[in-house]
């Protein structure tokens, strides 16, 4: 089946891709794991990461299409916790009146968690979701059939039904970008540095340092799904 | 062989013909469905990840804005946006590359811009630059004061409340709203324009509290006194109480 010592080699598409490190062998992915860390206590939810995801990614520009997104939660004095994200924070957030005292306030951008014991690639009946050797979560689009499972099976909603093409979407880490050595478009204009991303695989990279600087967690970790993005400073009432 | 062939019932040679037939079929099928890099790497369409990893590139990141707008960047990079990557306001810029001329960017001049990250909202981490637009210079430009590449204030603040928005307005309906911040705080000058290098004090004893607050302290009759020999004494009054609302628990 998998020939699991090549790497990459040239394959379709070639002509006129011709500066793609994929294409002409020069990227490995066996040498990477790809993951992003994303610092809570930095996150100003400007929503600049969930806008640009839109614009690189050709993401329908409707709401409720995202690939990332950026979620406000709105700790009450009681314990009443308030979760909003008005267009996933494309057009940033608006002060909401409160008629109660704030415990505690802050944002978390979301995106696919890219875990390495996906439960979206399990359910998929075509194949047309996989993870890649470098630790990604790819969709097929020529071979998916818009069947939603692998929608209901992401414990993070990171999936979407593209209502144009009636495949699925999702984030993808910017493929197209990682294997060229830039960063994730998301990472690249966040002007706080909330998000980290790097080879967990790396001697050093920033995604080492951030996870040896910080303490961190993952989103649902009882579901043993592993996933690649980490959270630091993340607050219990995060689902 | 002639003995095996005859052992075979006669029913069972002639079902082979259509099973066989079935089988060289569904092979046949299976080549001309499958695409021949199924299964490469994977239970999946090996081109896949190469269709996906050939997608265009929108966002080219600032080392390409340097190669012709040097100065703009390096006068950037000095400032308190030296981490705002240039994309971020201008928008994807990969097309403006290939043809400067055809494919101009823009820049955002509107009010409503820069209050997508500076705009106050509790659930900002303290100490990020945030104002509230209502108040601030109503009708004005941001541009009129600001400049994006290097957006040190144009003036010095003159009031804590320039900056500290969020503590000034808890403490404007507390008991402590007559106190000035400086009372408590002791604050360099510095501190206006490198905030987080040179920041302000903290009263570090019980006895600054006591001051206004203990038993024989010379104050207004109508505050609220302790006695600090026994009233919490293992801990800096802070600790316990938040100065900029002291009436909350």
């Amino acid at each position: 089946m998998s020939c699991l010592s090549v790497s990459f080699p040239s394959l379709l598409a070639a002509k006129d891709n011709k500066n793609n490190s994929i294409l002409d062998g020069s990227y490995d992915p066996q040498s990477h794991s790809w993951g992003m860390g994303i610092m809570i206590d930095k996150c100003i939810g400007c929503g600049r990461c969930a806008n640009a995801c839109k614009m690189e990614n050709n993401v329908p520009q409707l709401p409720f299409y995202f690939r990332t997104w950026v979620e406000r939660y709105i700790i009450y004095e009681g314990g009443e916790v308030v979760v909003d994200s008005p267009n996933g924070g494309v057009d940033g957030f608006k002060r909401r009146i409160h008629d109660k005292k704030i415990l505690r306030s802050f944002f978390v951008p979301k995106l696919c968690n890219q875990c390495d014991k996906p439960p979206c690639v399990q359910v998929c009946p075509t194949g047309a979701t996989f993870r890649t050797k470098d630790g990604v979560t790819l969709v097929d689009s020529k071979y998916c059939i818009g069947c939603e499972y692998c929608i209901q099976a992401c414990p993070y909603g990171a999936r979407f039904l593209d209502p144009q093409t009636r495949v699925t979407e999702k984030c993808t880490f910017c493929y197209h970008r990682i294997i060229k050595n830039m960063p994730p478009a998301c990472v690249e204009v966040c002007p706080t540095q909330a998000r980290v991303f790097g080879d967990r695989k790396a001697h050093a990279s920033p995604l080492v340092r951030f996870m040896r600087m910080n303490k961190i967690l993952v989103l649902k970790p009882y579901l043993n799904t592993e996933p690649a993005v980490f959270y630091a400073g993340l607050d219990m009432e995060v689902r | 062989m002639k003995k095996i062939l005859d052992i075979i019932p006669e029913q069972v040679k002639r079902l082979l013909i259509p099973v066989s037939i079935l089988i060289l079929s569904f092979i046949l099928l299976r080549s001309f469905l499958i695409p021949p890099d199924f299964g490469k790497y994977g239970h999946y369409r090996a081109s896949a990840v190469d269709e996906i990893a050939a997608k265009d590139i929108k966002y080219i990141g600032q080392e390409a804005c340097e190669d012709c707008h040097d100065d703009v960047v390096a006068k950037k990079n000095m400032s308190y946006h030296r981490n705002v990557m240039c994309e971020v306001c201008h928008g994807p810029s990969a097309a403006h590359i290939e043809d400067p001329d055809g494919n101009k960017l823009s820049a955002p001049r509107e009010r409503g811009y820069c209050p997508l990250c500076h705009e106050y909202i509790p659930a900002r981490p303290t100490g990020f630059p945030q104002i509230v637009s209502e108040s601030h210079n109503p009708m004005k430009a941001c541009i009129a004061c600001h400049d994006a590449h290097d957006p040190a204030p144009p003036e010095v603040p003159k009031e804590c409340e320039a900056c500290h928005a969020e503590i000034a307005r808890t403490k404007a309906v507390s008991h402590h709203m007559e106190v000035s911040c400086t009372r408590c705080h002791e604050t360099s000058e510095e501190h206006k324009v490198d905030p987080r290098n040179f920041r302000p004090s903290k009263p570090m004893t019980r006895e600054f509290c006591g001051s206004c607050h203990a038993q024989k302290a010379d104050a207004s009759k109508e505050l609220t006194r302790i006695d600090l020999a026994t009233h919490g004494e293992r801990y800096v009054c802070w600790q316990c109480h938040y100065p900029h609302l002291p009436e909350s628990k």
